[in-house]
């Protein structure tokens, strides 16, 4: 028998554990990642991943999970996958704990769980607050080994550009980029499963890392794989703003105890500490008696806009709301929340144990994403599978927090064996492919390189970047306007004409960072499309998705998938039927105070 | 009218591997909360010298851009930290940006820091587990072993302890505080202490554990306060008694 070929491009949670599948499958594999995996964006994950491992006497299961997920989801996600998921939650648990996770511990030596938003329950297990960090720790170390025994191949500092499809439409393997030599060279494989992760670079300033631009995806786009459910973008309640980035803080610190208020008088100048309780506004407690601090997400940065914008009660008369959580004991702080209270302290110089933090809503996460089949991660592509925060199958229009983690996970556990399945079972592998397939793409990639090198415009790349995340930004992310999306996507249109005089002010052939920034940048800008289109498009209001000209939840009009297709260079929306089998779709209100 | 407030930066720049280094120096419009990253932005978009020479944007690693991710770290002012959370404020003028010494210049400020993961390699650091298969949990942890161990797993492999060893030479394979200190959390670990033995065997080898000549640089710039030199006592003591143990049984 032929031994079938795999590649992982990304080297987040999803990539390492679609990886060390293959690799127990006794496949090898060959990983790409643009930085060294240990460094990838999953180390910003913080507050935790959930399971429903009842630990607390409370009466939680998997299915209330599966509950609390759809209903947070606002009933756009398939729900046999998301049921699948949360079934296998606690034994994802378990194996991580097992594979050396520091996770928190109760006193009788258990994994101790929080609370996080959209449920009540208990379930969230943690390991301080940088829970993405040590998980993504503990894969890498379990990739490590495999890369020890030869059965991993790791290619860090290599960036995707295309996959080399073939004349019936079949993936052949890929085309990559080494980003010290600028290399280019393509790499047959039978299958390649994509865990590129997100796309907050689109939105200028966002809490994703650096590499998190979406070009990977936009890239498979146009080459033909479909993209659902763009529009559904996240915007994380609590960011600290920064120029260069929005600083998460999780919604652990909720889940602990912090609590959001505003001073009830607007402008008022006096220092937090001196503004007594009666005179605080606690938005979110007063406007959702149940939940409280702990609505989803999406409702939660709606509030904050609310008493921002509307109410005019920001801080100061400033974009700012306090998270507080001066009121929980110290030593609760240290040692279940210290990675995130010392992010604060170290970039703003101010002490959250002793004073509220000033937070503002930041874009966070994509629900949206690559489409995939629902039972095996697999694209329309036959032979490119993904996994992760790159697809859209797990969060509908809405993630609820700490079920990124355990999406990426289990997505990456389905995804490697379906792949390896596939590869086993194709009639002519890679390796009979036309050696002209593979030549044919690598030159097309360098042409695109030599273009850009050679040009000699005027515009420069970071500036269009930034005018694309301004307008991404002010009119495609909470509140949503017909009238704004479409001078946005006008706007778009302009840059990517613009792009055409782009000018490199670094020409040199190693190590140019510049060269495959202006390589993202276009494909950040159809991506970008893509998102504005669809929430164009989309006349109503659900979870992330909000239009204050359509503000209910429309099920008989748009209870649908938004699938965006690629077709001779323009964008086509198409829409399929949601899977709603398991649990009827309900009203969405999280007990408001009417 | 007051002075537009300027920050003034000073980039030690490399074209490739090989090439003689050069400084090139920048003055930058001030704002609120910069930090070294905000500045290298500014550079990249605009690369124009102080003297108004064209340039090209420095290159340099970075990603999570809050210190913990571990791509950014360079010699700020002569110091070995992360560029994310050197702030300009409290930074003084002009600020020295150089690469890492202790590491393969790639170009500008971006180094090779592969050694750190090899050694990680070497060293077997990790848990071994027999499948991902479903096992049940892991084994019970007392909350004081896990509070002992995760500052130990915060280590985000930048390589400033590196940088400020002075037995990581060009003479001295040392390993250096960082690998150390992840052996002693493996061998922490329950599970993982079932193969101490074979880390040790590692750390006792060349470059390893006996080479540490104690000056304690390590653990005063560790951007995570790990306690360095305590885990290098630790492995220590432990090498020492599997060695003595080794001698015994002969």
């Amino acid at each position: 028998m032929r031994e079938p070929k795999i590649i992982v491009v990304g080297g987040g949670l999803a990539g390492l554990m679609a990886t060390i599948r293959v690799a127990e499958a006794g496949v090898p594999v060959e990983l790409f990642s643009i930085v060294p995996v240990k460094r990838s964006h999953s180390v910003c994950a913080q507050g935790g991943i959930n399971a429903a491992k009842n630990t607390k006497g409370e009466g939680d299961s998997t299915a209330q999970h599966f509950d609390d997920t759809v209903y947070g989801g606002d009933f756009l996600a398939n729900q046999p996958p998301v049921k699948a998921m949360c079934e296998a939650a606690p034994g994802i648990i378990d194996l991580l704990d097992r594979m050396g996770v520091m996770f928190n511990r109760t006193a009788e030596g258990l994994l101790d769980y929080r609370r996080f938003g959209g449920t009540l329950y208990h379930r969230t297990a943690f390991a301080g607050a940088t829970t993405g960090q040590q998980i993504l720790y503990a894969l890498d170390e379990q990739v490590r080994r495999f890369e020890a025994e030869g059965q991993v191949r790791k290619y860090e500092g290599w960036t995707f550009l295309s996959a080399v499809i073939d004349g019936a439409g079949v993936s052949r393997g890929i085309c990559a980029m080494d980003l010290k030599t600028m290399e280019v060279r393509t790499f047959p494989a039978d299958a390649a499963i994509f865990c590129t992760g997100g796309i907050g670079a689109i939105f200028g300033r966002s809490t994703n890392s650096v590499v998190c631009t979406g070009s990977a995806q936009s890239a498979l786009f146009q080459q033909g794989v479909d993209y659902a459910n763009g529009e559904f973008i996240q915007v994380h309640p609590t960011a600290i703003p920064g120029e260069d980035k929005l600083r998460l803080m999780s919604e652990s610190a909720r889940g602990e105890g912090g609590r959001i208020w505003v001073p009830k008088r607007p402008g008022d100048p006096r220092p937090p500490l001196e503004i007594p309780p009666e005179e605080r506004f606690y938005l979110l407690e007063e406007w959702y008696p149940k939940y409280g601090n702990l609505v989803p997400r999406d409702i939660a940065t709606r509030a904050i806009h609310r008493a921002i914008f509307e109410m005019k009660l920001g801080i100061g008369g400033e974009p700012a709301v306090y998270l507080d959580l001066t009121e929980i004991p110290r030593e609760v702080l240290d040692r279940k929340l210290e990675g995130i209270l010392e992010i604060y302290e170290k970039f703003l110089g101010v002490d959250p144990h002793q004073q509220p933090m000033k937070v503002f809503p930041g874009m966070h996460y994509t629900m949206g994403g690559i489409w995939v089949d629902n039972a095996n991660q697999a694209t329309n592509v036959p032979g490119i599978y993904a996994a992760g925060e790159c697809e859209y199958q797990y969060h509908g229009a809405n993630r609820l927090g700490a079920n990124s983690l355990v999406s990426c996970i289990f997505g990456g556990m389905v995804a490697g064996p379906a792949a390896v399945r596939y590869a086993r079972e194709l009639q002519k592998g890679c390796e009979s492919v036309d050696s002209s397939v593979f030549e044919g793409e690598r030159k097309r990639q360098e042409e695109i390189n030599g273009a850009l090198l050679l040009q000699d415009g005027s515009e420069s790349p970071i500036a269009l970047w930034k005018e694309m995340g301004a307008w991404m930004t002010e009119h495609v992310t909470v509140t949503r306007y017909n009238k704004d999306l479409e001078r946005a996507d006008a706007k778009l249109q302009e840059l990517l004409e613009r792009y055409r005089r782009i000018n490199l002010s670094d020409r040199a052939k190693w190590s140019n960072q510049t060269l495959n920034f202006a390589r993202e940048l276009y494909n950040m800008l159809i991506l970008a499309r893509v998102i504005a289109l669809g929430a164009l498009a989309r006349n109503e209001s659900r979870g992330a998705h909000y239009k204050p000209e359509f503000p209910e939840r429309d099920d008989k009009n748009w209870l649908k998938t938004t699938r965006a297709h690629w077709e001779d260079g323009c964008i086509r929306l198409s829409y399929e039927p949601v899977d709603t089998s398991l649990i009827p779709p309900r009203a969405r209100r999280y007990g408001a105070a009417s | 009218m007051a002075e537009k407030k300027t920050v003034l930066v000073r980039v030690k720049r490399q074209t490739g591997p090989k090439e003689r280094p050069y400084w090139e120096e920048f003055e930058l419009t001030w704002r609120p909360h910069m930090n070294v990253i905000i500045c290298l932005r500014d550079i990249a978009e605009r690369p124009v010298t102080r003297d108004g020479k064209g340039t090209a944007p420095v290159v340099y690693e970075s990603n999570c851009l809050e210190e913990v991710c571990g791509s950014c770290a360079m010699l700020v002012n002569g110091k070995a930290r992360m560029a994310c959370s050197a702030l300009v404020d409290q930074l003084s003028q002009p600020i020295r940006l150089e690469p890492m010494s202790k590491f393969p210049v790639v170009r500008d400020l971006a180094v090779d820091r592969s050694v750190m993961f090899e050694n990680l390699k070497r060293m077997r650091a990790w848990v071994p587990i027999d499948g991902t298969y479903n096992l049940g949990g892991g084994p019970r942890m007392s909350p004081d072993l896990q509070q002992k161990a995760y500052p130990l797993a915060r280590c985000i492999t930048c390589g400033a302890c590196l940088e400020v060893c002075p037995q990581v030479n060009e003479n001295n394979s040392f390993v250096g505080a960082a690998i150390i200190s992840q052996v002693r959390l493996f061998n922490m670990h329950p599970t993982g202490a079932m193969h101490a033995r074979e880390r040790l065997e590692a750390i006792m080898g060349p470059g390893g554990v006996a080479d540490c000549a104690n000056a304690q640089n390590c653990v005063k710039i560790c951007p995570k306060q790990i306690p360095l030199t305590e885990s290098i006592a630790e492995v220590n003591r432990q090498a020492i008694k599997q060695g003595l143990l080794g001698w015994l049984i002969g």
